[in-house]
């Protein structure tokens, strides 16, 4: 078994400031080992470690998608130490990354039903990687209805707007994009916070139905009971938890809720789970 | 098994014959302290086999305060610039004399989570694998000793190699593994002590079991939900007069929290693991400044879940805790974990434990 502390060597090919606040840049890191990439193979919805020797190491969830080949992909925001020193490398600088850890969303089970994907802020990330990889020519078919409500503070603040536009346009994708205000005329979308929204837009919770929800917690406070009024039963609400992480396989201690490790057995949790489990995060 | 028998006029010869296969770990006095301390002992070293219990216990030896997991060099000029390289480890044999019983059912415990079917901790795992555990039974068990209570016992010989008894003028050394088997050869222990020695064993093992008076029982515990542990209303009581020092955690044999640390000096930097503590705020504070156990209360409710609880729960294998009672003669403010499971075993919920305190 290999050192699961030991990061693979990468190299940062391309930095993307995703927002007006340039708070948000996206980081596409190549493997200095090109073997290394097939080692990181990882499903939507896990995260890794990112790793700046000297500064530490932090949890990140994977934003690029199983899809995609070549690269691996983060969206970070700007919050501490390693978060700001991540911010002000540049392409071409080397650095290491660790992975992937945790669980995934449980694609083996959303295989044949429709798809409600909610989220809030920058934790768009690894609902990114969903979409792409449901999306994908040889998955979509996998799937049924697909449902997306996506909100940030501004139109400004909204990661991935190229895909976002491109993804309004196809048929097979239902885009509910929102902000919370704006004073531009040409807004063609949503105003408004998430919970709202979803409960104007999303589909009808039942037996085929899974939501997937991320956001900031005030999100998901409110978007909880909108997604019971809409019929989503507590094992069909799926949710991505985050907890202050150091190792991120389980060893070091701290990331637990009860008995499980928001690292190793989580991030992702159904909230029928969540409600069993002390909700220290 | 096989017994054999050694005669304490031989014992340091077979010691020093033992010294040049292994490396050897033992308890030592601490100078001017009072306490002993499991140390690497020198060539003429021996360990104190009088020590009656450590301060710290032995974990140290697979699980150092501060361990170099990696090293690293940020000058830009180097091929290797920012990647992480692990430094050449000595994982020699190493042997643990004078370990007692209860500190080896630990290191059992600990291997729980560090070696796991997913994820390995080499550091942890090749120490622990070069270590040859040769156990001292606990003849005179002191009064905070429950380990029978728990998955060991004076005499137990889980996670041992070779268990030794004091018997007055010989130690009995029963040969428990093959590891065993290699050290008594390297320190020329031959004299087999037959069927008189293992009943010998057998007597100091009875008298020593019931010498432990304190016990503990978590039958209820088990039965109960983690959540109504976990709401239920002793906790503020039982946290009362901690005063998060963590020295419970450090004491622990069981205990295995870590962080992950950098250290740079100049353009040289190490990657470190180190010790920590569910009891200090900053185990789980997130860069938000959101604290999921940011309360006093929050943080000993952790540990004792954690050790009562959850572990039972997640291994189905008993609790996290040995009884060996460090943390009990450590605790400043005289917290018992043998009182803090009684009084979850004995909580039930929807109780009126209220009415029954009037
Ligand atoms: C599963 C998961 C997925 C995530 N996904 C994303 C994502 O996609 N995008 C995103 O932007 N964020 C994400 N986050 C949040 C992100 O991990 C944090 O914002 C990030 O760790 C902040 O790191 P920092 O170094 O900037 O902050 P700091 O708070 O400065 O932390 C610096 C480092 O030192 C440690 N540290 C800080 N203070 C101390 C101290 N006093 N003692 C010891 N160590 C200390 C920290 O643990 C960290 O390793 C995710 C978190 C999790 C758990
Ligand atoms: S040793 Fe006692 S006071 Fe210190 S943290 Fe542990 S329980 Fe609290
Ligand atoms: S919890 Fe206390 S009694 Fe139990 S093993 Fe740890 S230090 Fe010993
Ligand atoms: S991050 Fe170490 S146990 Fe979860």
């Amino acid at each position: 078994m290999q050192n699961p502390y030991l990061p693979y060597p990468v190299r940062i090919d391309q930095i993307i400031t995703e927002t007006e606040d340039k708070n948000l840049k996206t980081f596409k890191f190549v493997f200095l080992n090109p073997q290394d990439e097939a080692k990181y193979a990882y499903k939507a919805g896990q995260f890794g470690e990112l790793s700046i020797p000297g500064k530490g190491e932090i949890p990140i969830g994977i934003a690029s998608s199983p899809v995609e080949k070549g690269f691996v992909m983060f969206t970070v925001n700007k919050a501490g130490l390693v978060t700001n020193h991540l911010h002000n490398m540049k392409v071409g600088d080397v650095m290491g990354i660790r992975g992937p850890l945790g669980n995934w969303y449980p694609w083996e089970k959303l295989e044949g039903k429709n798809i409600l994907i909610v989220g809030g802020g920058f934790a768009f990330t690894t609902l990114r990687s969903s979409i792409v990889y449901m999306l994908d020519p040889a998955n979509r078919s996998k799937f049924g209805t697909i449902d997306v409500v996506y909100g940030a503070r501004s139109p400004g603040m909204l990661l991935y707007k190229q895909e976002l536009i491109e993804w309004e346009k196809r048929d097979d994708i239902n885009m509910h994009i929102t902000v919370d205000r704006t004073d531009d005329p040409d807004w063609k979308y949503n105003v408004g916070f998430v919970p709202p929204i979803t409960e104007q837009k999303a589909p009808q919770g039942d037996e085929n139905t899974y939501a997937i929800v991320c956001g900031p917690p005030i999100m998901i406070k409110f978007t909880q009971p909108v997604l019971e009024k809409l019929g989503y039963a507590h094992d069909h609400i799926i949710m991505s938890l985050e907890n202050r992480m150091k190792c991120g396989f389980g060893m070091c201690g701290r990331c637990n809720i009860g008995k499980e490790f928001v690292c190793k057995d989580g991030p992702v949790f159904t909230l029928d789970q969540i409600n069993m489990t002390p909700r220290e995060y | 098994m096989k017994v054999l028998k050694i005669d304490k006029k031989d014992w340091a010869g077979g010691i020093q014959k033992a010294h040049k296969a292994y490396r050897l770990y033992g308890p030592v006095q601490v100078k001017d302290k009072g306490f002993s301390e499991f140390q690497a002992l020198g060539p003429d070293a021996m360990p104190d086999m009088t020590a009656t219990d450590t301060r710290l216990s032995p974990k140290s030896i697979a699980f150092p305060p501060q361990e170099v997991m990696m090293v690293f060099t940020t000058d830009e000029n180097s091929e290797l610039c920012n990647q992480m390289q692990v430094p050449q480890k000595d994982y020699a044999p190493r042997a643990i004399i004078g370990i007692r019983p209860y500190d080896a059912a630990a290191f059992l415990l600990v291997k729980k989570n560090f070696d796991t079917p997913e994820y390995r901790d080499p550091y942890w795992c090749d120490a622990y694998e070069a270590c040859t555990f040769i156990g001292l039974a606990v003849n005179t068990p002191s009064a905070l000793d429950f380990s029978t209570s728990t998955k060991s016992g004076p005499f137990d010989e889980n996670g041992l190699d070779v268990l030794l008894v004091d018997t007055g003028n010989h130690y009995l050394a029963k040969i428990l593994t093959d590891k065993g088997a290699a050290f008594a050869k390297s320190a020329a222990w031959e004299t087999e002590a037959g069927a008189a020695g293992e009943k010998q064993i057998a007597e100091l093992k009875a008298s020593a079991e019931k010498q432990i008076r304190a016990t503990v029982a978590f039958d209820n515990i088990q039965r109960q939900s983690i959540m109504s542990l976990y709401e239920a209303d002793f906790w503020e009581e039982v946290a009362f007069a901690c005063i998060n020092c963590g020295t419970c955690t450090y004491v622990c044999p069981t205990c295995w929290c870590f962080d992950i640390q950098d250290e740079t000096h100049a353009k040289c930097g190490k990657r470190m693991k180190t010790w920590d503590s569910c009891m200090y705020p900053l185990f789980t504070i997130h860069t938000t400044g959101h604290n999921p156990r940011g309360t006093k209360v929050q943080r000993v409710r952790q540990r004792f879940m954690h050790k009562l609880k959850y572990f039972l729960d997640k291994y189905e294998d008993g609790i996290m805790c040995v009884g060996c009672g460090r943390c009990i003669r450590s605790c400043p403010v005289n917290i018992d974990i043998r009182k803090v499971c009684d009084i979850m075993n004995s909580y039930s919920a929807g109780a009126d434990t209220c009415a029954l305190k009037k």
